[in-house]
């Protein structure tokens, strides 16, 4: 069953160029001239210009959509150009915003781009969201996605979802009326910070593309009213097996805000949601730390302190300080590898997880150990500058 | 034999492997035999008490077993369960590698850790 959207049809003629430009849709029967003044009349709203953002503003600013409003307060960085492809190496260092809009732009002058240089928060998104027909989830928190969930459900705004994991992705058109909400599905946010390792973080650089050119399909679809939308079925997509599979999701009548009797009427503190209490870094800096000049210092004094590495494996490959490498999820059980008569100084990457070891061997009845301050990074910075660091 | 498909966050507690075969006739005899062959992911699909955890999804075939007969539904001989965690991924920009904020080493026995990558 295609979903209609109500819009507001402000354009009611295309001109000449615009005819040019959307040709190979126009002489689609399921878009049509009708669908591409759906699409010109259109106002979409992504949250995040990063990877899922990239594809998804790309695509629906080259095909038409007449508003295409934007959400970020990033700035790009190099490690961002893997996967975002709305942003060149030129672009390192500027706001995200800035540079997305000018690709934007570039490829469809037509487009009437809206910045927003924010971040998306209770207090911005129902009123941010009022302006639009439809809001694309590109972001990639927890509290983030049910703020969008919520703040779309109070708006009656459809939520078209993309979520990202290494090589995993998963996609699905939330809060629509007929359809499940992203609470549906998931009440309740799994704990913060119970997350195994490090070696979970990362994700293949297309798979972003993949998921969300499959929002951008689902945003096109809901707007032309065509075709078999994503509501109530969840599609999980492994780009490593090329597999695609899909789940059937349910509106649950119980579900806190888009059940039959909501207990949530108004968005909410979603970091409290989410278990999250500001900006904490609370073990890191209840551990003795020692800075990199330092260690540096003493090791090249030959003085007998033993470097424990508490990245994965991989990491290790990338750069190391020749430490001895435990990573931190097998450091309780190899924890006996540890001689706790000598000096221990814990490192990782940036200097929170060998934070965790350090306060972990305290516990164990470690006395003299001690967490590299900024990990193998500042090492990078101050100590070796020909180290890579990722 | 019914085979359950292990998401890409559990993966290291179920010897890596993308799905397990289970001997059950039900799916909660079905998780049970899955963590009894990797008891690493018992902490990650129950709580303390012995229950599913809430962020915790289970498919049998493509239907939520919430709305079968939860951890009684029966299978038969080539059914696929599939756990669904929650993922948030979509811009990964942060200072440290995603997902990893704040794991919490207690002892040997008490290691906590979950499919979640908030954050």
């Amino acid at each position: 069953m295609a979903t209609t959207l109500e819009l507001k049809p402000e354009a009611d003629t295309l001109t000449n160029e615009e005819i040019l430009r959307y040709s190979r849709h126009l002489i689609m029967p399921e878009v049509g001239m009708e669908g591409q003044l759906k699409l010109k009349s259109a106002r979409v709203l992504c949250i995040g210009a990063g990877g899922l953002g990239s594809p998804l503003a790309l695509y629906l600013g080259a095909a038409g959509v007449g508003t295409l409003g934007i959400v970020d307060f990033d700035v790009v960085d190099y490690t961002n150009l893997q996967r975002q492809i709305i942003h060149s190496t030129a672009d390192v260092g500027r706001k995200k915003l800035d540079s997305a809009a000018e690709k934007l732009k570039a490829i469809n002058p037509l487009l009437n781009i809206r910045k927003f240089d924010t971040r998306l928060s209770s207090s911005n998104a129902l009123e941010l969201f009022r302006e639009f027909d439809i809001i694309a989830d590109g972001t990639d928190n927890f509290p983030t996605r049910y703020l969008v969930n919520d703040a779309c459900v109070l708006t009656g705004k459809p939520n078209v979802y993309g979520s990202i994991f290494r090589f995993e992705g998963q996609a699905s058109v939330f809060a629509t009326k007929e359809g499940p909400c992203y609470r549906c599905l998931y009440p309740e946010p799994p704990p913060p910070g119970l997350v195994p390792s490090c070696a979970e973080g990362g994700v293949l650089g297309i798979l972003p593309g993949l998921v969300g050119v499959m929002q951008a399909t689902e945003v096109i679809k809901l707007i032309l009213g065509k075709g078999e939308s994503l509501i109530g079925r969840l599609l999980l997509i492994d780009a490593l097996d090329m597999k695609f599979r899909e789940l059937k999701l349910r509106k649950n009548p119980n579900c806190p805000v888009c059940g039959t009797h909501p207990t949530v009427t108004e968005l909410i503190d979603y970091n409290e949601f989410c278990g999250i209490r500001g900006e904490e870094k609370p073990v890191e800096t209840a551990v003795p730390e020692i800075q990199v000049e330092e260690l540096k210092r003493r090791l090249d004094a030959g003085e007998n302190l033993f470097v424990l590495d508490v990245r994965e494996p991989h990491e290790y490959q990338i750069c190391n300080i020749n430490g001895y490498l435990i990573p931190l999820g097998e450091l309780p059980k190899r924890v006996h590898e540890l001689d706790s008569s000598r000096e221990i100084v814990a490192h990782c990457r940036s200097g929170v997880r060998s934070a965790k070891a350090v306060d972990f061997l305290r516990q164990a009845g470690f006395k003299k150990v001690h967490n590299l301050a900024g990990g193998i990074l500042a090492w990078a910075d101050r100590v070796d500058p020909k180290m890579p660091k990722y | 034999m019914p085979k359950i498909q292990i998401p890409t966050p559990l993966r290291q507690y179920a010897g890596k492997q993308p799905a397990v075969e289970v001997k059950a006739a039900t799916v909660g005899e079905a998780l049970a035999d899955l963590v009894a062959k990797h008891p690493d992911l018992r902490r990650q699909l129950y709580t303390e008490d012995g229950k599913l955890r809430a962020f915790v999804n289970v498919y049998l075939n493509d239907e939520d077993v919430r709305y079968l007969q939860k951890e009684a539904t029966s299978l038969k001989e080539g059914d696929n369960i599939s756990i669904v965690p929650s993922i948030a991924g979509g811009a990964t920009s942060s200072d440290d590698l995603p997902g990893f904020t704040g794991i919490e080493l207690r002892s040997n026995r008490d290691m906590r850790s979950s499919l979640a990558f908030c954050r």
